[in-house]
């Protein structure tokens, strides 16, 4: 318990942040431009770390492994959107929610068939499976630094492509107007199709940098996914920024809480209050945050313009 | 509001659901289909309590298994602590679910739309997780009563025939209730904000609390339905409030028809008689169960409910987002 402890944990909380940000960005680019509730968003995740898992020994090198893997995600969503969700944006959430819900069931049981019950275990690629010293007793896995490192490489790019690429200007058009983008000669479904699909693939990174880190089964998306909502919520949905904002909170309000709630508790009241309580109440805190946030901001930190 | 199909329809599955225990026998495993039936009428009772405020109020909660586990625990707590009385488990799972829905509606309902959605979820999730963490009350793996609720004086619970024709009384009890409630001013101004809730506000309804009464009162009654689950099975786990379950009977409200009462008693069935008729022909039935979902979502949007007389059930309107 002491000041290097209180440091691992925030990294490992912004580390968590940002693979949440890659659920959250995706997410919410889909949502904001095609106004699609999308729970099967969690299921690409775990497409991604199944695929993940399944190339590995077949390629003999994570890193060719996990570009396939990425790919294969988005080549999935976009399967996934043409057969079923293109249908889907004029209807509405309740029909999304349900039909994805669908889908859920649908993938989890698949990966139980295909791979089986049990959990898959990846290994970090060797290069990246060292510790390094950041300050006098803080040391870190290499490759949860390298997950944040990706994770910054993917926020610098969306906003690129958002604000400084042709497609960004189309995508943000569409998010607007999306009937006058189509008169004006935009082919907007192949516009969203493509968004979804560059969703589902920042989905399936998230789940293939995840695989080393957990265990890869069926259901591993479900958690993420409300945890992915909890995000978009706080940050206001359809907003990139806001869900990077949200993502780092979350990641950091979860670990950190999970850690030092129980010690918290344990100096003020006695030990074995402390150690019923604690759990539960460091599980609830991102719920609490939540509800305090939407107290105060019913549309999120970073409402985005509509 | 019931046409004369709709009636005959809705007396008879009541007659025949009835009659199960008697059928049981002939058919034998009296004992699995008493269960059955009263497992499906439990589950009924909650889709009830979901389409008063989905189908009718156009408030899509995604989070109402949270009230199934409020009321399935509340009795469960109460069991582990000692006190099997049920005149003392069943108003406390009918306060607590109360309190709950009262805490988790005012704040979701400051929402619309897909926030809305959201939050429920995330609030049900969260109640979830604190099951899990309730070491003491079994935590993930649940916690198994010493017995049904007792009801000294009254009625012995702790017969599988006795239990099933109590449920059957509050299923209808709970569609009573929930015809004449929706017939009722208080329904029409619900059915109202569906439809349009800023001209509801201009008329000058304070919808902000109508709809938060809306959503106590499904609470509520879906806590019922939680305390009785915990009395059929003698079993309490955080499973019934994980967020699968709120989809299983948000499922069963669309299936049976939503925005119909006694659809979703037979979206219940139909749900549950297809997971059972499922499970028992592979252990992969989920893979055959979600494209299911799928494609009733887009091409029977009216549900079996709507089937009966072939006339095309009111769309409930407004539920995109307008709320």
């Amino acid at each position: 318990m002491t000041l290097s402890l209180f440091l691992t944990q925030a990294l490992n909380g912004v580390q968590f942040g940002v693979m949440l940000f890659l659920m959250a960005a995706g997410l919410t680019l889909v949502f904001g431009i095609m106004n699609l509730v999308n729970l099967a968003h969690g299921s690409l995740y775990m497409m991604g770390a199944y695929f993940l898992a399944a190339l590995v020994p077949v390629t003999g090198n994570f890193f060719v492994a996990a570009v396939l893997a990425v790919a294969a995600s988005l080549a999935l969503g976009i399967v996934v959107e043409l057969i079923a969700l293109r249908t889907l944006y004029r209807r509405d959430h309740l029909d999304q929610v349900l039909c994805t819900f669908g889908l859920i069931l649908f993938f989890n049981e698949i990966v139980r068939m295909i791979w089986g019950a049990t959990a898959l275990f990846v290994q970090p690629p060797p290069i990246l499976s060292g510790f390094v010293q950041l300050l006098p007793g803080v040391i870190y896995p290499v490759y949860r630094l390298t997950i944040m490192g990706v994770g910054l490489a993917v926020a610098i790019f969306l906003y690129w492509l958002n604000g400084h690429t042709r497609l960004g200007m189309l995508i943000r058009a569409g998010a607007s107007n999306r009937a006058m983008v189509g008169a004006l000669g935009v082919n907007i479904t192949l516009l969203y199709t493509l968004v979804f699909g560059l969703g589902a693939a920042l989905a399936g990174l998230a789940g293939v940098m995840a695989g080393p880190i957990l265990s890869v089964q069926s259901g591993m998306g479900d958690s993420i996914l409300i945890l992915t909502f909890v995000v978009i919520v706080i940050g206001g949905i359809g907003s990139i920024r806001g869900a990077l904002v949200a993502s780092i909170l979350v990641g950091v309000v979860d670990t950190v809480g999970r850690v030092f709630l129980p010690l918290v508790l344990g100096a003020v009241f006695s030990p074995a209050t402390s150690s019923k309580v604690g759990p539960a109440i460091a599980s609830m805190s991102i719920y609490i945050l939540m509800a305090a946030i939407l107290f105060f901001r019913p549309q999120g930190l970073f409402p985005a313009h509509r | 509001m019931l046409t004369n199909r709709r009636f005959v329809a809705v007396a008879s599955f009541l007659v025949l659901l009835a009659l199960v225990p008697l059928l049981a026998r002939f058919v034998g495993g009296e004992a699995f289909w008493i269960k059955f039936a009263t497992r499906v009428m439990i589950y009924a009772i909650a889709a009830v309590s979901l389409d008063l405020i989905l189908g009718f109020g156009g408030m899509v909660s995604f989070g109402h298994a949270a009230f199934l586990g409020v009321g399935a625990y509340a009795v469960g707590i109460l069991s582990a602590e000692g006190i099997a009385n049920g005149f003392v488990q069943w108003p406390v799972a009918i306060l607590a679910s109360a309190l709950i829905a009262a805490a988790i509606g005012a704040i979701s309902l400051m929402t619309r739309g897909v926030y809305f959605i959201m939050i429920t979820l995330a609030f049900s999730q969260m109640l979830y997780f604190l099951g899990v963490s309730l070491t003491a009350y079994g935590g993930d793996d649940g916690m198994r009563l010493a017995n049904r609720s007792r009801f000294p004086g009254l009625i012995d619970l702790s017969g599988d025939v006795t239990f099933f024709y109590v449920v059957l009384a509050i299923l209808i009890g709970a569609l009573v209730a929930g015809h004449r409630l929706v017939n009722s001013r208080f329904g029409m101004v619900i059915q109202g904000c569906r439809s349009n809730e800023r001209r509801m506000r201009a008329i000058g309804f304070p919808t902000f609390r109508y709809k938060l009464a809306a959503f106590v009162i499904s609470g509520v009654m879906c806590g019922i339905a939680g305390a009785l689950l915990a009395n059929l099975t003698a079993f309490v786990s955080p499973s019934e409030m994980h967020w699968t379950r709120s989809g299983e009977i948000m499922v069963m409200v669309i299936m049976g028809g939503m925005g119909s009462l006694f659809g979703p008693v037979l979206g219940a069935a139909g749900l549950l008689v297809l997971e059972e008729i499922l499970s028992s022909h592979t252990q992969h039935w989920q893979a055959i169960l979600g494209p299911i979902l799928v494609l009733l979502v887009l091409f029977a949007k009216r549900g079996l409910f709507g089937l009966i007389d072939g006339k095309s059930a009111e769309k409930p309107a407004g539920l995109t987002g307008h709320g």
